[in-house]
């Protein structure tokens, strides 16, 4: 399916490596991101999910503008954020990119009043009267669902879910167009994550926001994402719309996840799991990375790195399995 | 109390010292936990899922806790009033706990094969020798691959999920009769928390053991448990059996647990969710505690604490409009 019209963010062949010092010795690279190419559309929620270590946040540290990555390219709203005007551009769009992390506690100053917090992006693009600021926090506050007086009040005077309101007030604050969430609800009870993805959907329609949504819990996700993208050991093994995801998962992972997740259903019974653990990324294994965990693992696997290629109408997958169907191509 | 239970919690109050004095954070708890059975225990953080587990085994700090009622009964025993000395024989031996922090339980500087062994040489007197086989034996049984390698090394080799099938290992080490398992997946990655619900459900099989397993995610309750105890700011709200329990939920908080799960199925759809939060042990609230967030609230909801009552077979709900409505009148 065509993204719409507009595209917010368009990543191509993203790759990023860490240096992983060795005392003394010369740092050897890690490489923690493969060749990411992805888009998100205007008001579109791409949903990112994989299991711990396998590069979300990474990724979205890189589109925020917290990290530069070592390869491929970043588009921003149609400026390049990775290329030669790099600093220039991202200049240009940096009100318009904003983030939500997943620890209430670590965000907030807990010495700072939350009015303070909810305005320090206003107050670092410095463009407001103080008037205009304190009436910009008080409408913020409302919008997501806090009592107006909570700006003179401190963070540990909040519950969890109303912390992650604060934050996400405070991302709201400069009217941004593309908001990265990364894990927003993973620390939340479930209802409170059903209050939290409700608010966010609601401002995504009121102000046709586009998001990153980052989780490690499926069923979050299927909530709010238009499309969602796996990741697994610092790839996309698969984006598909939402609906084809969950409905048939292809990757060999992806289904994996899926069967994996505990379901309210006490009469279903749950496909054993696969076995094993995310590999290490100083000795990731050959060929398709999760080969040492795969039920349908072939020979080729061992050597060959599956590409994610596109074998459906908006459906790409990265696993041998998928590709000799293709073949047939004029 | 039934014939089979192991372990019987009655009118159990706990409360914890706070600068306004003793506060209660779980009060009125009874259930019993039966022999090889799997009982969840699932609720909001804040509940009291884990002051009543730790209570089971008296793991509070002394001077700043205090159980200002009821009684725990194992073997005839109450585990409340029995003195330190039983209660050692107790932990570990009968009851033992895995909790959610697997790191923060193992001692860095011992190998795992010594952690292990440990136990098996307080409770049975083993040698160093029979100890490090034993370790290795139980290693196995938690489908831990290269036993006698992984003996030999101290635990932040280990990976999440290795570091809790030590935990689990050294838990059954004295084939307890109930394992106490809080929130053992939380911390872990989807499929790493797979392998470690299917671990404890063949050992819980294999060993004949009873798990009280503790949780906030339904999803795990619903697989693992056979009957579920539903817990809401201190209190037991609902006990019924597994499959009555989500097919046929009574207590108001419950029905609103289910339905902020469900929707998730459909995208853009907003979720279900229960409006306002968990209130703090020391907020008095009249009545119902659940009542400020209750839909179906009424008069008589904060006129008084309900009752916890029977309304069915093996199903209690503490609502008083829900237990009026759907209680037997024979009593
Ligand atoms: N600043 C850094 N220096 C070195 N390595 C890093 C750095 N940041 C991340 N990494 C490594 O990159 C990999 C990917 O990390 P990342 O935080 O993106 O994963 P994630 O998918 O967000 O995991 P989680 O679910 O645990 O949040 C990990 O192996 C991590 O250790
Ligand atoms: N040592 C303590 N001192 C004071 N209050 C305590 C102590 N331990 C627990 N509490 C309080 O008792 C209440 C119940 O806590 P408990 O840890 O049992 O909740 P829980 O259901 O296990 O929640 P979670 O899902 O977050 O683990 C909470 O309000 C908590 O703040
Ligand atoms: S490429 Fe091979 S090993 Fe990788 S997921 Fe597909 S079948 Fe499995
Ligand atoms: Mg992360
Ligand atoms: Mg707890």
């Amino acid at each position: 399916m065509p993204v719409t019209s507009e595209t917010s963010v368009e990543v191509r062949d993203l790759t990023m490596s860490f240096g992983s010092g060795g005392a003394g010795r010369r740092p050897t690279m890690v490489q923690v991101l493969h060749d990411l190419t992805f888009d998100i559309g205007s008001a579109e929620t791409l949903g990112l999910v994989g299991e711990s270590g396998s590069g979300k946040s990474t990724v979205g540290r890189i589109l925020v503008g917290l990290l530069k990555p070592t390869g491929g390219s970043v588009r921003l709203f149609g400026r390049s954020v990775t290329g030669a005007d790099r600093a220039a551009n991202f200049a240009a769009v940096r009100s318009r990119v904003q983030f939500v992390f997943q620890d209430p506690h670590a965000a907030l100053n807990p010495r700072i009043r939350v009015g303070h917090s909810i305005a320090e992006p206003i107050d670092i693009a410095g463009k407001h009267s103080r008037r205009d600021r304190d009436d910009r926090v008080r409408q913020l506050l409302e919008l997501v669902g806090l009592p107006r007086d909570s700006a003179d009040r401190f963070p540990h005077e909040f519950s969890g879910g109303q912390r992650q309101r604060i934050v996400i007030a405070r991302a709201l604050s400069l009217s941004p167009d593309f908001v990265v969430c990364d894990e927003p609800v993973s620390a939340l009870d479930v209802s409170m994550q059903a209050q939290i993805v409700n608010l966010l959907m609601d401002l995504q329609d009121r102000f046709g926001l586009s998001y990153l949504f980052i989780a490690h819990d499926m069923t979050v996700v299927r909530a709010i994402a238009r499309r969602v993208a796996v990741m697994y050991a610092g790839s996309i093994v698969e984006i598909a719309r939402n609906a084809d995801l969950y409905a048939d998962p292809l990757h060999p992972y992806t289904r994996a996840l899926l069967d994996a997740m505990p379901r309210p259903d006490p009469t279903r019974i749950r496909p054993r799991t696969i076995p094993g653990e995310v590999p290490s990324l100083l000795a990731p294994p050959s060929g398709c990375r999760f080969h040492t965990r795969c039920p349908h693992v072939m020979p080729r696997c061992r050597d060959e790195s599956p590409r994610l290629l596109e074998i459906a109408p908006g459906r790409q997958v990265a696993c041998h399995l998928f590709t000799a169907a293709e073949t047939t191509e004029p | 109390m039934p014939a089979d239970a192991l372990v019987s919690i009655r009118d159990l109050t706990v409360q914890f010292r706070t600068d306004r004095g003793w506060v209660s954070a779980i009060e009125d708890i009874s259930l019993d936990i039966n022999a090889g059975e799997c009982l969840g225990v699932v609720g909001e953080s804040g509940s009291g899922k884990s002051v009543t587990a730790l209570s089971i085994l008296r793991l509070h700090a002394r001077g700043t806790a205090r159980a200002a009622r009821g009684s725990i009964m194992l073997d005839g025993r109450d585990l409340l009033r029995a003195p330190e000395r039983d209660l050692r024989r107790v932990r570990g031996g009968d009851i033992a706990m895995v909790f959610q922090d697997p790191m923060s339980s193992l001692n860095p500087v011992l190998t795992i094969a010594d952690q292990i062994s440990e136990s098996l040489r307080l409770h049975q007197g083993l040698s160093r020798a029979e100890g490090r086989s034993r370790a290795i034996e139980l290693l196995d049984l938690v489908r831990i691959a290269d036993a006698p390698r992984r003996a030999d090394e101290y635990p932040h080799r280990l990976s999440g999920g290795m570091r809790q099938r030590v935990m689990i290992a050294i838990a059954i080490a004295c084939r307890p009769r109930l394992l106490i398992a809080d929130e053992p997946t939380t911390a872990l990655d989807v499929t790493i928390q797979a392998q470690i619900l299917e671990l404890l459900r063949d050992l819980r099989a294999e060993l004949g053991m009873a798990v009280m397993m503790i949780s906030h995610d339904l999803g795990v309750i619903a697989e693992f448990a056979h009957r579920v105890v539903v817990m809401y700011a201190g209190r037991i709200v609902e006990q019924a059996p597994v499959g009555t329990l989500f097919s046929a939920p009574r207590h108001p908080y419950t029905e609103g647990l289910m339905t902020s799960l469900r929707g998730r199925d459909i995208p853009g759809q907003r979720l279900g969710s229960i409006p306002g939060r968990v209130p703090d042990p020391d907020e008095s609230i009249p009545g119902c505690r659940f009542g400020p967030r209750c839909a179906h609230v009424e008069a008589v909801c904060r006129a008084a604490v309900p009752a916890l009552v029977s309304i069915s077979e093996n199903h209690d709900v503490r609502c008083t409009p829900r237990s009026q409505a759907l209680a037997p009148a024979c009593l």
